[in-house]
């Protein structure tokens, strides 16, 4: 197929060969080719924590521009809920949802509401974005970052920072009235638990789309459901059978539960509603990975 | 690379590439757009994955050893991708950490020493100037001192000036000994920046060999372009082709090769001649018209 014999053995190798050229190209004795003691052989593992730190470092970088307005919004958002909502409707209308007054009733449901906003969606766009648009995706893997460690660092950030979020109005409530207990300190790790879920699930979903407005459909058959359909607003029990049980399979429900259980008295089935999270986040970073790796290598 | 063959459905991109790029040279892949040169890079950071043949790169199998080989690599990209709402200096930062570079700091500032663009570090991407980010993009694929860099197609879309420019940062990095695998479709980067020029077209590689052995192997000393009415030309191309000579179209011309050979009034006399070029080459071979 060439004009020219190929090379011996046929592949690329280095080091072994004189460089082919007219020695005007060799380095100066006195200069070393390389800056000593910067070069490192890496370890090459599954999941190095080294690569995956790096990744949530570029994150963070980014992150650093636009936190002001996402802060922002993240604590007015519950505000204004709970003043419209809770204060309007709950002393005018609805006092006492399941013994609690309903502004903390939403307030603490609302956990849920920021969760799934502060995950799910941005998993879905950033990573849409990052792959089609901006080619970030191309760069990180030219690094030596395989799928697996780009696509855990991506959803273990996203979870860390709707941890964070998530807890916000968990926070605005208790300003509005409601009583800390210790409980409460296991929220983050909810929210952290059902967010890496649901970032999985955004990555999954740009993964396969080949359009942006593809989008659409996974917003108003998926998530908004999932967003009424847990108890944030109006207890689940109040609902027909059927949606009662669909409403067992929502991770949103588990979570607007355990929040409230958080605040308000455990029960046992609690664990089981943990467990059931922590498998669901499990899986669909799984098929996350899966996805990701079909979508960016050739 | 041994027998590599890429295709994307019924494309075939790599088409039984042979490649091997010995250790400390610049090796230029010459090739027009869609011959594959950016498969090529792909394949060697295992972002793609070849349906046959064998890639060794740094002695790291692919595409199995693909992390460990990018570990000692450098990739610049054809198409920016830097974070544009971030600093330069961040920018570099998080490469050198997923480089796993161990003093990041000292990294950052000879990247940018490198690149010159010390005095821009705490500038946003953003508010570069298009010669700078490709500078930039440079400068990423060297924060961990790589052994061996991609370059595809360094300087595509830029002005002539800054392509200059950046033409002399490769020159430096030739002069480090790294070893340099660069595509483009300019000849004349090919011509200035590389030690040995692989003319790739059609998914493989069709000539190898250094910018004056392949001129003087397929176009000889001196060529010939001459001018005319269509007619006038097709007649003499026909003539010199009879005389054993190759002809290709060049712009509105037709260039003779060889015409050091041609016979004695073969020729018209206002034909000009000058020395055979890369360019003679590349487009004998790809029957592209070249940049
Ligand atoms: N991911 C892909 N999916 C489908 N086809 C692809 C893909 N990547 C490349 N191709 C096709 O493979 C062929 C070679 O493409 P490649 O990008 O390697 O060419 P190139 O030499 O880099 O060209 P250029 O000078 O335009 O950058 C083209 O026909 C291209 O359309
Ligand atoms: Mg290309």
């Amino acid at each position: 197929m060439s004009d020219h014999p190929v090379e011996s053995d046929g592949e690329a190798t280095y080091g072994v060969r004189p460089p082919t050229t007219d020695g005007r190209r060799q380095p100066p004795p006195s200069a070393p080719a390389t800056a000593p003691g910067s070069r490192e052989q890496i370890r090459v593992r599954r999941l190095d924590p080294a690569a995956i730190k790096g990744v949530m470092s570029r994150e963070v970088a980014n992150f650093r521009t636009f936190w002001k307005g996402t802060t922002f919004s993240s604590v007015l958002e519950p505000i204004i809920y709970l003043l419209s909502f809770g204060l309007g409707l709950g002393s005018t209308i609805v006092g006492e949802v399941e013994g609690v007054p309903y502004a903390q009733f939403v307030g603490t449901g609302m956990v849920a509401t920021a969760v799934i906003f502060s995950s799910a969606l941005p998993a879905m766009f950033g990573t849409f974005v990052k792959h089609h648009f901006q080619n970030t995706y191309d760069a990180i893997l030219a690094a030596p970052v395989d799928v697996e460690e780009l696509v855990t660092a991506e959803m273990l950030w996203i979870g860390l920072r709707s941890g964070v979020y998530g807890t916000v109005p968990l926070l605005v409530t208790i300003g509005f009235g409601l009583d800390p207990a210790p409980g409460m300190l296991l929220v983050p790790l909810f929210a952290f638990i059902t967010a890496c879920a649901f970032a999985a699930f955004g990555i999954t979903v740009a993964a396969m789309a080949e359009k942006i407005d593809q989008f659409n459909y996974v917003t108003t058959l998926g998530v908004t459901p999932l967003f009424l359909v847990a108890g944030t607003f109006f207890p689940i029990s109040g609902l027909p059978q059927g949606l009662r049980i669909a409403a067992q399979l929502n991770p949103l429900h588990h979570l607007v539960e355990l929040v409230r259980h958080a605040a308000f008295g455990f029960q046992a089935t609690d664990l089981l509603r943990v467990a059931f999270l922590v498998a669901l986040a499990l899986v669909l970073w799984r098929l996350a990975v899966a996805r990701m790796r079909r979508r960016l290598i050739d | 690379m041994g027998s590599v063959v890429k295709t994307f459905g019924p494309i075939t991109a790599v088409n039984g590439l042979d490649l091997d790029v010995p250790s400390g040279v610049c090796l230029g892949l010459l090739g027009p757009n869609g011959a594959g040169k950016s498969t090529t890079m792909r394949l060697l950071t295992g972002q793609a994955i070849a349906d046959t043949g064998s890639i060794r790169v740094l002695g790291h199998e692919l595409p199995r050893n693909a992390k460990a080989a990018r570990a000692e690599m450098g990739v610049v990209p054809q198409l920016d991708n830097l974070d544009v709402d971030v600093t330069v200096e961040e920018n570099l930062a998080v490469f050198a950490r997923l480089y796993r570079v161990r003093d990041v700091p000292a990294a950052v500032d000879r990247a940018l020493a490198i690149a010159r663009l010390t005095d821009r570090r705490r500038a946003r991407v953003d508010e570069l100037s298009g010669g700078m980010r490709r500078r930039m993009l440079l400068a990423r694929g060297l924060v961990h001192d790589p052994r061996l860099l991609l370059l595809d197609e360094p300087t595509v879309g830029l002005d002539p000036q800054i392509r200059t420019q950046l033409w002399s940062l490769i020159d430096d990095l030739r002069g480090r000994g790294v070893t340099i695998l660069m595509s483009t479709h300019y000849i004349e980067e090919a011509e200035r920046l590389a030690d040995e020029v692989a003319v790739m077209t059609a998914g493989s590689i069709i000539a190898r060999g250094r910018p004056a052995d392949l001129v003087a192997e397929h176009a000889g000393r001196e060529t010939a372009e001459v001018f005319g009415p269509a007619g006038e030309l097709a007649a003499l191309r026909a003539r010199a082709e009879d005389a054993g000579l190759r002809v290709r179209p060049a712009g509105p011309a037709i260039a003779v090769m060889g015409s050091e050979r041609a016979p004695d009034g073969l020729l018209p006399e206002y034909a000009v001649r000058r020395a055979a070029s890369l360019e003679d080459v590349f487009v004998l071979l790809t029957g592209e018209e070249a940049e």
